[in-house]
């Protein structure tokens, strides 16, 4: 048995203890340790970008992390997007994927929604130029991604 | 009617409401539930499978002691721990579950094992020592003609005189066009849970398309009655046909080392394990002798497909025999022969992929359709619209099968004109004329696509469906949601159906309990059959409920309506809830199962005759490309598409499905290379080395339309089409805008070889090849000086 090591990091919002084995992916850890299984696994490879989260504000790819990385560090998945888990309310973002199809089988929303959020807090008016660009870092196999630029613009022109 | 209370009457989400998929809300906020997140019971235990690493070798000695007594392994099973079949095949038994002997592919399961985690069971799988004795494997399409090695027999279709045509047209072309297959590269992997129940019974979510062939590949490897397996799917992150046939393997799997620990085990593929062991699209190669007219009608035509279909047969002979029904594509072919040839190679077994042999098909004739054209010097477009089929006369398949509902000369020419082709052309070749590096091309390409199973006996849906005494509704049905929406279509049925809000009607499960004997979700006919049952059962429901008013109320069964959330009974207005409980109160059964079996379709299998189709579904797309002629690099600035999906239940879901399908089908065509090495192992298994499109790699100008005037001439649920394979195959105009851009290298005297996928590389080789072809002929054709 390899030795577990103690770490303890704020996953949004609440702060979580816990020991784990060194080579313990962060993306294992999310959705196994603490269940927050918003967090997808797509190729475990870095490339398809659905495990995106936030680590202290940056998109990141929590299948290239170890969870002992991010002891004492901040993270926001997808679970903690809304901004209040109490009400309905989306973020607009969220709620910019919903209403404009910018999904189908959903798989790689949650990593979209993730990059996008940290991209759209730097530029909150992007050109579309700019939103391809960013998300051409990610893999959609199934809506070929026109749905995504629109409700990418959708959300910044809402929020502009 | 008071025009004002319209709004008030109509209900939220009925047919014809482009809403959000049902699970839309759920997929942004994280919660929705896969396969992978379905919290486990204590105690799961985690599998990991020991493959093959030899395409064809006998196993000599297998020594799995080290995997035993690998840290936290608590079994291991080999072919002979399976007490019922050893075998997953679909349709043929020819495919095991754990190799007995002889291994036929690298990545062939050989062992199982489970462990108390998924790290440990993979690392343990690692660990045990195969010795083989190495077989000369057979890899290429090439290398099994020649060994005459089939997983099926040849079929051929024959109708005129091809022979005699071929000799007596004015023109004669023959070549042969290859196009490699493609991974399915579904977002989630291949998944299954299986959980012991009493009895021995086993329940299993799976991943799968298909959860009644998963059952039954369970029950026959237990050694269990069907009744004894359940399996479950919500939904899967992506299917694409790669999880119609293929989740079998993984849930036997986990279901066995369930049966022998007595305790759940979760299996989970990671992504090159899934991309080595799972079938792909059949790799094809299709040789053609084709005679043709001045005009480019094709007089006669010799097509030879050759398929790789992998190891066993699994699905290779429908996916061949759909290819053989669209040799033809859109065109009418008088004098033909199409023979296909399915070939056994040491690869994985290759399956059903979105369009299902339909894409190889078309490809073939495109490319014929093309080779006319440069040979007489003509707009491929203008040969393309030569050959199309009538509507009235050379309206007959090779397969003999009249085409009544054909609308492509007309969308043809709507979408010719709003894409601006001519003029766009005519630009292109200005530019090409003077711009030496930048290359451009364009290309117009139809699609007619044939709607139903071509085994006619799965042309067969069934449906559930509850009320419950305060007028909520619980939706049952065979469809398996995978991203393509067909929850959400079939619940805007009922919703209309009942006049309910959408809100009433809760989406449930795939369950093999609750509808049994289904249909795989596939052949882009799930909305067309499930919405029909459900809406089969939502009538049973209503013609009950009528009789309790009439009989209450002393009314006509005409004086009864069903509108918004209410009846109208007479004169007076009741919630429906108030009406259910009325029946209820009366003692009337409130759930009714509901059926369809799609009408008119009959196919005599063995002839290759009839009617395997119920419709046609048809489309057309004008693909724009630039290529730069030193690297072979390309981008598609812009893409115009005009789509028939019928009347649409839903427009939003339908343009998904038209834009995401015809990327998909770029990738197949340009990006996408599977890559094996000469010992048959599949070099490019994970999107580091197999490349999927990205956004950058789609048309930044993408202008896709549905046909306003869409109708289904066929009585299919509310007139709808289906969408799910047909836009794949509007990408066969990104090949060809390729090759046209390609050509334009020559001055389009010569035509480009290319084969598919069109990679950056192979392009450059094609600009090359053409250059070096053309060089050769100035030379020949310069007279020669002799000093
Ligand atoms: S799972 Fe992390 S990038 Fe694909
Ligand atoms: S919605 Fe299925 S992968 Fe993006």
């Amino acid at each position: 048995m390899s030795q577990q090591i103690p770490i303890s990091v704020n996953v949004n919002g609440t702060l979580y203890e816990r020991a784990v084995e060194p080579r313990l992916l962060l993306s294992d850890f999310l959705r196994h340790e603490l269940e927050l299984t918003g967090t997808h696994v797509g190729c475990e490879h870095g490339v398809c970008g659905a495990c995106t989260v936030l680590l202290d504000g940056d998109a990141v790819r929590s299948c290239l992390l170890f969870a002992v990385q991010v002891d004492g560090h901040g993270l926001v998945t997808v679970e903690g997007l809304a901004p209040d888990a109490s009400s309905d309310r989306l973020h607009p973002l969220q709620e910019a994927f919903r209403e404009a199809h910018g999904l189908q089988c959903g798989f790689c929303t949650p990593g979209f929604l993730m990059t996008l959020v940290a991209f759209l807090e730097e530029n909150p008016h992007p050109s579309e130029r700019e939103i391809r660009e960013v998300i051409s870092g990610h893999l959609c196999r199934c809506t070929g991604y026109q749905s995504i630029v629109e409700a990418t613009k959708i959300a910044a022109r809402r929020s502009a | 009617m008071d025009n004002r209370h319209n709004d008030r009457l109509t209900i939220e989400g009925g047919v014809r409401a482009a809403i959000p998929h049902d699970s839309a809300r759920k997929h942004v906020s994280g919660e929705a539930t896969y396969t992978d997140d379905i919290p486990v019971p204590d105690g799961t235990l985690y599998a990991a499978i020991g493959i093959s690493t030899h395409a064809h070798a006998r196993i000599t000695s297998l020594d799995l002691v080290p995997v035993a007594s690998a840290p936290g392994v608590v079994a291991v099973l080999t072919a002979a721990d399976v007490p019922g079949h050893n075998d997953v095949g679909p349709i043929l038994q020819d495919e095991t579950i754990f190799a007995d002997g002889v291994v036929e592919y690298a990545g062939q399961s050989i062992f199982a094992v489970a462990a108390r985690t998924i790290e440990q069971a993979r690392r343990a799988a690692r660990r045990a020592i195969v010795e083989y004795e190495r077989r000369e494997p057979v890899l290429t399409i090439d290398a099994a003609l020649a060994a005459e090695r089939f997983v099926l027999p040849s079929r051929t279709i024959r109708r005129g005189n091809p022979q005699a045509s071929l000799a007596a047209a004015p023109h004669r072309l023959r070549g042969t066009l290859e196009m490699g297959g493609q991974d399915h590269f579904y977002l989630e992997g291949q998944v299954a849970l299986a959980i012991p129940q009493e009895d021995g019974d086993m329940m299993i979510y799976s991943s799968t398309q298909h959860p009644t062939d998963v059952q039954r590949q369970v029950g026959r490897v237990l050694g269990l009655r069907v009744n004894a397996v359940t399996v479950e799917v919500r939904r899967m992150g992506g299917g694409f046909g790669g999880k119609e046939s293929q989740a079998a393997l993984f849930a036997s799997v986990a279901a066995l080392l369930a049966n022998v620990t007595g305790r759940p085990v979760s299996l989970c593929l990671d992504r090159d394990d899934d991309m080595i062991m799972t079938g792909k699209r059949h790799e094809f190669h299709i040789t053609y002798d084709v005679g043709f007219d001045d005009d480019g009608l094709i007089r006669g035509i010799e097509l030879v497909m050759a398929s790789r279909c992998g190891m066993s047969a699994d699905l290779s002979g429908p996916v061949n025999d759909r290819a053989m029904f669209h040799a033809d594509n859109a065109y009418y072919l008088e004098n033909v022969s199409i023979t296909s040839h399915r070939l056994k190679t040491n690869t994985v077994s290759n399956t059903a992929f979105r369009g299902f042999g339909g894409p190889q098909g078309m490809m073939g004739i495109e490319w014929v359709i093309d080779e006319i054209a440069r040979h007489l010097g003509k707009d491929p477009l203008e040969v393309r619209k030569r050959n199309l089929y009538g509507d009235t006369e050379r309206n007959v398949t090779p397969y003999e099968m009249t085409i009544e509902d054909n609308i492509l000369h007309q969308l043809i020419e709507d979408l010719e004109r709003s894409s601006d082709y001519q003029a766009r052309r005519a630009a292109i070749h200005e530019f090409n004329a003077t711009s030496p590096v930048l290359k451009r091309g364009i290309a117009l390409t139809p699609v007619k696509f044939g709607i139903s199973f071509t085994a006619t006996h799965l042309n067969q849906a069934g449906a559930l469906l509850h009320v419950f005494t305060d007028g909520s509704v619980h939706l049952n049905h065979a469809g398996t949601e995978m991203g393509q929406g067909v929850m959400t279509n079939v619940a805007q049925i009922v919703a209309e159906e009942l006049q309910l809000d959408i809100d009433r009607i809760k989406i449930t499960a795939t369950n093999t309990g609750k509808v049994p004997n289904t249909s795989a979700s596939a052949a882009s006919a799930t909305t067309d059959m499930n919405g029909a049952a459900a809406a089969d059962a939502a009538r049973t429901i209503k013609r009950r409920l009528i009789d309790v008013a009439v009989e209450r109320f002393r009314v006509e069964p005409s004086q009864v309506a069903f509108r918004r959330n209410e009846v109208v009974i007479g004169d007076r207005v009741m919630p429906f809830e108030e009406l259910v409980s009325l029946a209820h109160a009366a003692r009337v059964q409130l759930s009714a199962t509901g059926f369809y079996r799609t009408p008119k379709i009959h196919y005599d299998a063995e002839r290759l005759r009839g009617r395997p189709f119920y419709y046609f579904a048809y489309g057309a797309a004008v693909s724009e490309v630039v290529i730069d002629t030193l690297t072979g690099e390309y981008m598609f600035p812009r893409v115009d598409i005009l789509h028939d999906a019928g009347n649409p239940i839903n427009a939003a879901i339908a343009l998904g499905q038209v834009e995401g399908g015809f990327i998909q089908g770029m990738g197949w065509l340009t990006t996408e290379e599977l890559y094996w090495d000469e010992e048959g192992r599949l070099m490019t298994h994970a999107p580091s080395t197999y490349k999927i499109p990205a956004c950058g790699d789609t048309p930044p100008d993408f202008r896709v339309t549905l046909l306003e005037s869409g109708q289904n001439r066929e009585d299919v649920v509310y007139r709808s089409k289906a969408v799910g394979e047909p836009p794949l195959m509007l990408a066969i105009s990104t090949f060809h805008a390729i090759k046209d851009a390609v050509a334009s290298v020559g001055d389009y005297r010569l035509s480009p070889r290319l084969s598919a996928p069109a990679t950056p590389e192979r392009v450059l080789l094609a600009v090359e090849e053409l250059r070096a072809r053309l060089a050769a002929r100035l030379v020949q054709l310069q007279p020669i000086e002799v000093h």
